[in-house]
């Protein structure tokens, strides 16, 4: 017992259980982004095959949809009861606070880690709110692929992002991905307790790196699509699409 | 010789760990470059001494960085802006004429005020005691050649063994964790032949104490590794973790 409490709940067993789950996460939001880049290609035919590819895959799915929630759930369960231990840590603040520099790595990203993580859980709710629990088959989402009718997930993605606002709440929260990466991929490894003076400095690079490719591929698509969608007006499906029109005619 | 200075301090005073604490203002005149932070608090102390008022409580010993008993937190950063060294090594020739410096304890609830800038860091010893010892009598030197540990292996535990458990790198934290003291105690012990034995135990008693103290979690941050006078890696840390993990599968 006195085992487990170290292992899974002790300062270093929430560090450990966050950053486990932290990569897992990384991971996810990486093939996630490879997933999406489906858009790009035709006029939503390879979207609606990979998404449906993703929906024929039955219990298997479920079973990484179950698995992905257990680590979104232990992620920030370990989070919030690490950042109130810490809190009780100092009751009384400093006066003055600064940072020492080099080699410290307090940053924007790093001293922000709780804020950004809430944001991220707000915005995973909405997300999955929209598109995975949003309009349907049922609801004449349905389009014919290879003589099969699927649901037109392309069409749900074009619609909600010809708004103006959702795009810029897409783009927002990725950002703050981006900043909640750039301390999080490394400080993961720290956390498992890999360090190396040779090959921490590369972990960190390429914590960096992942952050901002990240960031850009899910800030990029949804201003391709609005870009896209203002631009060649084939999107009038939604009624939102004309207050976008408007816009984009005031812009120009 | 340089001209003396005129500082304009607010420093943190006190009574005791049951009453609340304020800044109070105070300048101090003809202050030297030469002077030490410490020699030129000394000084507003024989002027307050003068003037019949209670002198500021502080901690000092060697004054020569080695003892870490001193650790002041000043203008944000504990033990001031220069890199590797105590605030006994800090001199006034890093400050301006003019300056105003902010003066404040090392702030932690595992670290509660005794007056003024004194803090009690027994919890440190308390950690220690939990474990970081080797619990049989090793004897005197060994042979230098009976027990071989290469160069590597000496010089990161001499770099471990370095921490004077000053406390910086708990008032540095923004989550007042000890990670650091208790990584660079681990580690002298972990990297050399004769800490193998209860290498273990020993983090699993040391991280224990060392929740149970009241410490903060560490969160890699690395603000302890920019203000330690030893300049003690981060490295330390990620051994005491995969040191806990070995002892518990």
């Amino acid at each position: 017992m006195q085992n487990f409490y170290l292992g899974a709940w002790s300062s270093i067993g929430k560090k450990f259980l966050m950053g486990f789950t932290g990569l897992l996460l990384a991971a996810f939001v990486t093939l996630h982004l490879l997933g999406n880049l489906t858009i790009l290609l035709g006029k939503g035919e390879a979207f609606n095959q990979y998404a449906h590819a993703l929906e024929r895959m039955q219990w298997l799915v479920v079973a990484m949809e179950i698995g992905l929630a257990a680590v979104f759930l232990i992620h920030i369960v370990a989070a919030v009861f690490f950042v109130l231990g810490n809190r009780t840590a100092r009751p009384l603040s400093y006066q003055k606070v600064a940072t020492a520099g080099n080699p410290s790595r307090k940053s924007a990203s790093s001293a922000t880690m709780i804020y950004t993580g809430v944001l991220l859980l707000a915005f995973t709710v909405s997300h999955l709110k929209t598109f995975k629990f949003g309009p349907g088959m049922a609801q004449g989402y349905a389009v014919q692929l290879h003589g099969e009718t699927v649901r037109d997930l392309y069409r749900l993605v074009v619609e909600i992002f010809s708004n103006k606002w959702y795009v810029i709440g897409y783009v927002v929260a990725m950002i703050l991905l981006g900043f909640h990466l750039r301390h999080g991929f490394w400080s993961a490894f720290q956390s498992l307790g890999v360090y190396h003076p040779r090959f921490t400095p590369a972990i960190r690079a390429l914590g960096v790196s992942l952050a901002v490719a990240l960031a850009f591929g899910f800030v990029f698509l949804p201003l391709w699509v609005y870009v896209r969608s203002a631009q060649f007006g084939s999107v009038a499906l939604h009624p939102l699409a004309a207050v976008v029109h408007y816009f984009s005619g005031v812009a120009q | 010789m340089t001209k003396p200075m005129t500082l304009y301090l607010s420093i943190w005073r006190q009574p005791n760990a049951k009453t609340p604490g304020k800044l109070i203002q105070y300048t101090v005149t003809d202050v030297s470059p030469a002077m030490s932070f410490l020699e030129m608090l000394d000084q507003l102390n024989r002027d307050l001494v003068r003037k019949g008022e209670t002198p500021i409580e502080f901690d000092s010993d060697c004054r020569e960085g080695i003892c870490g008993t001193c650790g002041l937190v000043v203008n944000g950063i504990a033990h001031g802006p220069e890199r590797a060294t105590t605030v006994c090594q800090l001199h006034m020739r890093h400050f301006k004429d003019g300056d105003a410096i902010t003066i404040e304890p090392w702030r932690a609830k595992a670290f509660p005020i005794v007056k003024d800038l004194v803090v009690d860091r027994g919890a440190f010893d308390r950690i220690v005691a939990s474990g970081g010892y080797i619990s049989v009598n090793t004897g005197a030197a060994p042979d230098a050649a009976a027990i071989l540990i290469s160069k590597e292996m000496a010089d990161l535990a001499m770099d471990a063994a370095a921490c004077i458990g000053c406390g910086a790198c708990v008032a540095a934290c923004p989550n007042a964790s000890a990670s650091l003291f208790v990584g660079a105690f681990l580690s002298k012990f972990a990297l050399l032949p004769q800490g193998q034995p209860e290498r273990k135990q020993r983090a699993q008693r040391m991280v224990s104490q060392m929740d149970a103290e009241g410490f903060g979690g560490c969160s890699n941050i690395g603000e302890c590794e920019a203000v330690c006078p030893k300049e003690i890696s981060l490295s330390t840390i990620a051994r005491m973790r995969r040191d806990l993990w070995k002892a518990l599968f």
